[in-house]
């Protein structure tokens, strides 16, 4: 963007939106091309130059995309959601004790917390493996959930420890006065008052769930249950000439992403910066 | 309240109860598997040892048996190169976008958002849209450039060995200038007005508030992307398994997708567990660096 002048400028507005929409442009069109690939005429698709529109758009990809992985979206969707139930069930207790709780050790929780969420994953995936095949345990749908977990637990205890910090402790004091309980405490009042953090949270965890492959592709090697970036990957090497059916599928397992981006873009963006400054 | 020591002990036991989950979990799936991982290393497995869990003992043979193969050399080399290209390109696009973006123009929050897009995805995904996208006879990269005139025939990106690392290093930074960009926007939000239009007053141009004022404002902020993004990509394998796995030619290799290989293809989880262990030493140096920037920076301009 040389040439733009760095001083604001009245009037200047709608060349910095017209600059925007082209880094906007330049930037999403694989994702278009995705698309545009998705529903092109099977003869267009090796044509040269290639076809920049659908000129009459092909729906036979997502036909017989959905006819050979609709097993796996079933599956990616059930590992995604358990990934979140199981992650939100472990981080939100320990994310309050962290945050309202001084306690001798909590720091060195957190620090380890920090810390293991930057162990590679390829370390996880020959340990687990071995691991789980010595337990018999292999090709097991809890199995995946757990071991995907370990890729967004750490972030979720991170996220909404922050969170819970900004909680007044005066107001936590002042249930407990009254006799609740700790648990009662966090049950009626931390966790209803920690929505945003933990649909964070989830969001991001889910996210994780339904994009990993590196633990499905390891894991599962007996292929019993497949989510959907193995089913595409396999995809790719079965059906090379398929690209119809390929980017349909990829379209497909794009479309939790955009669908949370679309109605929760305030909660992705809250976490994507929360990523990185702590 | 509790002036009992026994109540006052109960209190504890009901704190560190809210803890007991995250501390078992980190135990079972973060502690015990780094330590198998450990332990692994140290054994010569093949499929049969493996499956039965009887891999002899064989100290630090898989180590030498890694350092004395050119191919390790060969990853760590793609691993470092991938690595320090991606972490440049991400960084000079993403803040370009993060400076573009920090003022006022209509449509700014919805690009803001739509900017977010390739971050999200599964990389899987986008590692399937670049492998058709960079075909040498029929991706749409070669169309465009054929088409403008910048080649005279299609490039083959993912086929020829002297240029798969540098497609693949291509897609990543794709993949990773939003991360840069909502940070280091974030970080420029936060810098307060009044200290931009100060220096204004006192004469400093435009370039002079930026390297003066700006930059050392955004330093944390900066070396914190840094600092994961570099933990983050030295572990890359979805985007290169579903580009290049590895070739051609091993020229895109790196030490994750090795040592995959060497686990899951050759079943000699040994040396499969050795040069991962290499990749965690890298990683855990980089972590303590990242805590060590964390802790003591002050968080003046981020939050």
């Amino acid at each position: 963007m040389e040439g733009v002048p760095v001083k604001r400028i009245r009037g200047a507005g709608v060349a910095y939106t017209v600059g925007a929409a082209m880094i906007i442009l330049i930037m999403l069109f694989p994702l278009y091309w995705m698309f545009n690939t998705s529903v092109q005429q099977a003869s267009d698709l090796f044509r040269i130059p290639p076809s920049w529109f659908p000129s009459v758009p092909n729906w036979a990809g997502y036909e017989s995309a959905f006819r050979v992985q609709g097993a796996s979206i079933a599956t990616s969707v059930v590992v995604a959601l358990g990934v979140v139930l199981l992650t939100l069930a472990i981080a939100a207790p320990a994310a309050y004790a962290l945050a309202q709780f001084k306690l001798r050790g909590g720091m060195a929780v957190s620090i380890v917390i920090l810390v293991v969420q930057l162990i590679p994953g390829i370390v996880m995936a020959n340990a687990l493996y071995s691991i789980f095949s010595q337990l018999g345990v292999l090709d097991n749908l809890f199995v995946l959930i757990l071991a995907d977990s370990t890729a967004s637990v750490p972030f979720a205890v991170i996220i909404i420890t922050a969170f819970m910090s900004t909680l007044p402790p005066a107001l936590i004091e002042a249930a407990e006065v009254d006799g609740a309980s700790r648990f009662r405490v966090f049950w009626s009042i931390v966790l209803p008052l920690s929505r945003n953090a933990l649909v964070t949270a989830g969001l991001f965890a889910f996210l994780s769930g339904w994009g990993d492959f590196l633990f499905a592709v390891t894991l599962n090697s007996g292929g019993k249950f497949v989510p959907l970036t193995v089913g595409l990957y396999q995809f790719i090497g079965v059906n090379a000439t398929d690209w119809n059916a390929v980017m349909a599928t990829a379209v497909i397992s794009s479309i939790p992403a955009i669908v949370l981006l679309v109605f929760a873009q305030r909660f992705i963006s809250a976490g994507v910066t929360a990523g990185s400054v702590k | 309240m509790t002036r009992n020591p026994s109540a006052a002990r109960r209190q504890l036991i009901y704190k560190w109860l809210f803890l007991l989950p995250v501390i078992c979990y980190v135990s079972m799936f973060f502690f015990f598997p780094v330590l198998t991982n450990l332990e692994q290393s140290f054994r010569g497995s093949t499929i049969q040892t493996f499956l039965r869990g009887n891999a002899p003992f064989i100290g630090f043979d898989n180590y030498a048996a890694i350092f004395n193969e050119p191919l390790f050399w060969r990853a760590v080399a793609n691993t470092a190169i991938f690595t320090v290209v991606s972490l440049v390109g991400q960084f000079v696009i993403g803040f370009t976008f993060a400076v573009y973006f920090n003022r006022r123009f209509a449509l700014n929050r919805l690009f803001r958002a739509l900017l977010l897009l390739p971050w999200l995805l599964p990389l899987v995904v986008s590692g399937t849209i670049f492998r058709w996208a960079l075909d040498q006879d029929h991706g749409v990269f070669n169309a465009i450039l054929v088409n403008v005139g910048l080649a005279s025939e299609g490039v083959p990106w993912l086929s020829d060995p002297q240029i798969a690392l540098l497609s693949v290093t291509l897609v990543n930074i794709w993949v990773g200038i939003p991360f840069v960009f909502v940070t280091l926007y974030g970080g420029l939000q936060g810098i307060p007005d009044d200290v931009i239009e100060a220096a204004k007053i006192d004469g400093a141009g435009a370039i002079r508030v930026f390297w003066s004022i700006t930059l050392p404002l955004l330093r944390p902020v900066i070396l914190v992307v840094q600092l994961l993004g570099l933990i983050y990509t030295i572990r890359a394998f979805d985007l290169i398994i579903l580009l290049t796995q590895g070739g051609p030619a091993n020229s895109t290799q790196t030490l994750a997708t090795l040592s995959y290989f060497r686990s899951f293809t050759t079943f000699d989880f040994g040396q499969g567990s050795a040069i991962s262990n290499i990749l965690i030493v890298v990683a855990m140096v980089f972590a303590l660096l990242y805590i060590r920037v964390t802790n003591s920076e002050k968080w003046k301009v981020s939050q």
